[in-house]
Order: C-alpha cells, then sequence, then structure tokens
C-alpha cells in the first residue's frame, strides 16, 4: 500500500517533470484548452446573469390594462366595479396617471426628460392580479378585456418574461452544443499529446514490457499527464473568465452609473468552478486513455 | 524448472524456426544454447520469456504452462525471468543508476530497499563507480554488464542470455563468463546462447545444440 501510493507521487513527479521540460508547447496545449473552454463557459456566465436579472424583474403574473385617455372619474369608478365583480379577477389596483408619472421620474433617472414634459403622456392604468395564473387562462382574460369600452391597451406583464424565457432556452442549447465540439476538440489535443509522447518513448514502453511491467503501470504516467494537463487548461478557463468579467464590470459600472442604478455580472459559483475543473481534468484523462489504448496495442499487436 | 515438449513455432510466412523440440532444465543448472545463428536460439529463449507463442506443444516453467498463460500474466512471469539481450536494449536518456532502478520501479519496491539493491547490483558487474554516467558513455562490454546488473537486481531464479558475448572481444567476454558463474555458484538456473564455441571448452557446463530448428542428441 505504501509502496503504491509512493509509486504514484513518484509518478505525479513525473509527470511535472515532463511538463517543465518543454515548457513552450506544455503552456501552449494548456491555452489552447484555455481557450476552448473558457467559450462555452463565458457563455453560460453571461445566460446565467440574464437568468438571474430577468428573475428579479418578473414577480407575480399581472395584466397591465391602460385606459383611453378621455375616460372620466366615473367611468372608472364603474370599470373598478365590473372588474372587482368579475369572477377571474382577484384582486385590482388602481394607477392614476399623475402617480404614473412619479413613478417614471423616481425609479429610471429619466427626470430630465419628464420634466422637458409640459403636459403628463400616460394614461390611468389598472393592475390586474387574477386568481387562476398558468398562461392560458390569463390569455383568455386578456382577450375578454380588450373588447370592454374605454380599454386602450391590454398588456400581460408575464409575455416579456416568457419571450425572454425562450431566448434563453435557445442560447443554452447554443451553448450546450458549443460545449459539446469543443470538448471533442479538448480530447483530440490531449490524444495528440499522449500520442507524440508515446512515439518518443517509445523505446521506454517496449524494454519496460520486456522487463515484466503490466499495461497499467505503462499508461500510468500518460493518463496522469493528460488529467494534470486537463486540468491546468479548466483552471486557465477559469483565469480567462475571471479576468474578462473583472474588466466587463468595471466598464459595466461606468455605464450603470449613468443610468443611476447598479448591476454587476456575477462570476462562476464556487460549484460550477469545481465541476469546471473536473470535467476538463476527465476529458484530458479521457483523451490519455483513448490514446495510450490505441498506441500500447499498435506495440503490443508488433 | 524449465521443460519443452514436443515444441514448435513457425513464423508468418511459414518459416520454422522450431521442429518438436524437448528439454528439461532442473533448478540451479547453467546451461549452454549453441547452434549457427538461425538455428533458433533466439526463438526458443523468447518462448520461455512469453516473448513469442509457440504454434504447437507446451513450455512449463515451475510447472505453469506458458503456451497458455493469459497475457494479464506475462509480466508477473517476467519478473521472475531475468533478460539479457545482445543489443543490451539501455535506456539513453538515464544515468547507469536509473537503468537498473527500472525493474525495481516496475515490481514495486519501496525506494530506499531498492537502491540499495541497484548498488549491489552495479558493484557485481564493477559498474559501481559510474553510476551516474548515461550509457552512452560505455564500451560495449561495460553496456553489456550494466544489462546484466538491470538483469539480476530483481533477483530472478532464472537468467536467460541471447548472445551475450556476440560483438565482444575475448577479455570482455571472460568477465560476463565470469559474472555469469558467480551467480550460477548461488543457485540461479541459466540459459545462455551463444555461437562461440570457445566458451564451451573453458567452461564445462551441459549444453544443447539447435540445427535448423531441431536439438541435437
Amino acid at each position: 500500500m505504501k509502496s503504491w501510493l509512493m509509486h504514484h507521487l513518484y509518478v505525479m513527479q513525473l509527470t511535472f517533470q515532463r511538463l517543465r521540460t518543454s515548457p513552450v508547447s506544455s503552456m501552449l496545449n494548456v491555452l489552447v484548452i484555455g481557450v476552448a473552454l473558457s467559450l462555452p463557459t463565458g457563455g453560460y456566465v453571461l445566460l446565467q446573469n440574464v437568468q438571474s436579472l430577468s428573475d428579479k424583474l418578473v414577480g407575480t403574473p399581472q395584466i397591465s390594462v391602460f385606459l383611453s385617455m378621455n375616460t372620466s372619474q366615473d367611468d372608472i369608478a364603474r370599470i373598478s366595479k365590473q372588474l372587482l365583480q368579475h369572477n377571474a379577477v382577484a384582486q385590482i389596483e388602481f394607477v392614476p396617471r399623475e402617480q404614473a408619472l412619479l413613478q417614471l421620474q423616481n425609479s429610471t433617472g429619466l427626470s430630465d426628460v419628464t420634466g422637458g414634459l409640459t403636459q403628463n403622456p400616460l394614461p390611468h392604468a389598472f393592475i390586474i392580479s387574477p386568481k387562476i395564473k398558468d398562461a392560458q387562462s390569463m390569455e383568455a382574460l386578456k382577450d375578454e378585456l380588450k373588447s370592454w369600452p374605454k380599454f386602450e391597451h391590454v398588456q400581460l406583464d408575464s409575455a416579456w418574461a416568457r419571450k425572454l424565457e425562450a431566448l434563453l432556452k435557445f442560447g443554452r442549447l447554443a451553448v450546450l452544443i458549443l460545449a459539446v465540439l469543443l470538448s471533442f476538440a479538448l480530447v483530440a489535443i490531449t490524444f495528440n499529446t499522449i500520442r507524440l509522447q508515446i512515439l518518443t518513448r517509445r523505446e521506454e514502453i517496449e524494454v519496460s514490457k520486456l522487463i515484466g511491467a503490466s499495461n497499467s503501470f505503462i499508461r500510468r504516467p500518460f493518463l496522469y499527464f493528460g488529467l494534470v494537463q486537463g486540468l491546468l487548461g479548466g483552471g486557465s478557463a477559469w483565469l480567462i473568465i475571471t479576468v474578462s468579467l473583472t474588466l466587463l464590470n468595471i466598464s459595466l459600472t461606468e455605464l450603470t452609473h449613468l443610468y443611476a442604478s447598479s448591476f454587476s455580472l456575477q462570476h462562476l459559483s464556487a460549484g460550477d468552478s469545481l465541476t469546471l475543473l473536473l470535467f476538463s481534468a476527465y476529458l484530458g484523462w479521457l483523451g490519455a486513455l483513448l490514446s495510450v489504448s490505441q498506441h500500447l496495442w499498435q506495440i503490443d499487436s508488433r | 524448472m524449465i521443460r519443452f515438449n514436443q515444441v514448435s513455432k513457425r513464423y508468418p510466412g511459414g518459416y520454422a524456426a522450431l521442429k518438436n523440440v524437448s528439454f528439461e532444465i532442473d533448478a540451479g543448472e547453467m546451461i549452454f544454447l549453441t547452434g549457427h545463428s538461425g538455428a533458433g536460439k533466439s526463438t526458443l529463449l523468447k518462448l520461455i520469456a512469453a516473448i513469442e507463442r509457440p504454434n504447437g506443444g507446451n513450455v512449463l516453467i515451475n510447472g505453469q504452462n506458458i503456451s497458455k498463460i493469459k497475457a494479464g500474466a506475462v509480466p508477473y512471469l517476467r519478473r521472475n525471468i531475468g533478460l539479457i539481450f545482445q543489443d543490451h536494449k539501455l535506456l539513453f536518456d538515464r544515468n547507469l543508476f536509473d537503468n537498473v532502478m527500472l525493474p525495481l520501479q516496475i515490481a514495486g519496491f519501496d525506494h530506499r530497499e531498492s537502491s540499495k539493491r541497484v548498488r549491489a547490483a552495479l558493484d557485481k558487474v564493477g559498474l559501481l563507480k559510474r553510476e551516474k554516467s548515461i550509457p552512452i558513455s560505455l564500451s560495449g562490454g561495460e553496456q553489456q554488464r550494466l544489462c546484466i546488473a538491470r538483469a539480476i537486481v530483481n533477483r530472478p531464479s532464472i537468467l536467460l542470455a541471447d548472445e551475450p558475448t556476440g560483438n565482444l572481444d575475448s577479455d570482455s567476454a571472460n568477465a560476463i563468463m565470469d559474472i555469469f558463474k558467480s551467480f550460477h555458484q548461488v543457485g540461479a538456473t541459466l540459459l545462455i546462447s551463444t555461437h562461440d564455441e570457445s566458451l564451451l571448452r573453458e567452461y564445462k557446463g551441459r549444453s544443447l545444440t539447435l540445427k535448423q530448428g531441431e536439438l541435437q542428441p
């Protein structure tokens, strides 16, 4: 057991020694893997950020009703009574046009623009919370309300969120395809690196086999090499993402300052970072395994 | 220790290297295997180390049938056999010490124990002072002695030497034969192939003679 551990430590040492003997090509390999992995990972990070943003903005699903500009106070009272009697409506909130303007001024930092207005362009509005909140019945309620007199425009507040969700789904699929393709590339890179190593160490492999080395003994240093190279590649992908996000956040801060709000891109979570490292290490190991199995078989069959 | 029962070996293409060879070697014997080149000496040694498989007959080592051994068991068989090659098969990217260390690493010995063994083996072949040199700086005879050190460091019970004195002058050849003799004295089983009849006259061991793949009476 102890000698087995010692042997693994020795192989580990050997791996770093081999990486050091050709620092430039090792570094380039690691960098290629890092860049390849950082593309889908970067896409994933952006999607996560958009997702969390949309989660924040979409509260409970509601229907907004904008009344026509010539609606009188009597009309409003009548409409609110009718709405409350409607059996699909749980709750209503009336937003007078003056209040809407005030909200607009406060929330979006557009006070400069609204201050220049000579008259209030906003209509009165009702915000309706329906009893049943699934997409179909809300759609039906919306269609019904559209035909009511004085109702200028009826809008499902969750509609844009649904569109965004569909867009995100599309984005996730694109990232997934990219990730699968680049994973193959990573395996191919490791396969080739290990192939070259085996060719230059062919003599050592043959002699080792003659004096009693098992296949797993011969395979081990190459598998370690693939694993370590993959891990370093994953680490460099993580660094690329971190540096990019930091740079993006710096310029984003300047941008959001102008709009009097604060928003910054979230980094990969600890779990996601760990997954990235483990996955890249696994792919490196897999590439090495494929390569070493293929070429040991060739040496065997001679 | 080593037993051949009606062993035949044909290479692809139809060339018959060994035809119905039968013999037995007891533990502790030192046997010379003679014959012209192409008589099948190397093939016979390769069959013992399971580098080649026979087409017919059985090869038994310590009662184990090598002709039907599984690929996974071959490494463990070879760890019990010291192989000495005519072309040495040394690794030129590492020093003498590391060359001799290789079989012990493969067998999984701990580092301190194996360092001791490596030095003892190098001492036995007279190369201890040059443990840090690289093999390319050695003469032919010294390279052969290094190959012997690598073969014996694992303390195998069987030593197989294929033309160990093939390209050497008589002084170097004698030095190597003396090393073999000292192993014989401590109880190892040796099988040494040679086409050099003069070695036989000097060391009066039993010998097997091959002629065109057949064992001569």
